[in-house]
């Protein structure tokens, strides 16, 4: 299987998709630790996919979603973005309008 | 690499041209930055294509030598936004 299909798969079969530096319990960078302490806030039940496991996958995510850093969050197989967005997303009250609109939380 | 905020500014301004630009320098160590960044060419783009756009003006750098940059992208269309 390729990293692009793998990839796929991960964001198809995981409603709410975080690719990050380390784990939701031992993030390895700040921007990392912010969108997964954001999730965990909303009570949102994510699957974490620490890139750092991986280097064809740490490279992969970017040329997949055409991005240059992580994290990146995926809802429904839809790219969210990175930190900046997720955090203004989140301040605004726009993240949590959107997760009540896909029905991710109760 | 650190890379100083001029640079930055330049590499941005050099592919958009109109965009008003604010960087600061968050540690004092010319390795956390955030930047704040205003443009027509952002008007009617999704957040994600601005960012993009941004990113595309840093060349690369951006994930590499730049790893702590902070963006905040706002449309210009002639009216200012309370946020």
């Amino acid at each position: 299987m390729d990293m692009k299909e793998k990839i796929n798969n991960l964001i198809k079969d995981n409603k709410v998709c975080l690719f990050m530096k380390g784990t939701p319990d031992s993030p390895q960078c700040g921007f990392s630790l912010a969108v997964s302490n954001i999730l965990k806030h909303l009570k949102l039940d994510f699957k974490a996919v620490n890139v750092l496991d991986d280097e064809n996958l740490r490279q992969g995510i970017k040329e997949f979603s055409d991005w240059p850093t992580i994290p990146q969050l995926y809802i429904k197989g839809e790219f969210i973005g990175g930190c900046d967005i997720v955090k203004e997303m989140y301040e605004k009250g726009e993240l949590q309008n959107l997760v009540k609109k896909q029905n991710l939380i109760q | 690499m650190p890379i100083p905020i001029d640079e930055i500014k330049k590499m941005i301004t050099d592919s958009i041209p109109d965009a008003k630009v604010e960087i600061k320098d968050l540690m004092g160590d010319n390795n956390h930055y955030s930047a704040k960044i205003k443009s027509k060419l952002f008007n009617n783009l999704s957040k994600i294509e601005q960012h993009k756009l941004v990113y595309k003006s840093l060349k690369g750098k951006m994930g590499n030598e730049l790893h702590a940059l902070t963006i905040t992208t706002e449309d210009d269309n002639g009216y200012e936004r309370k946020n």
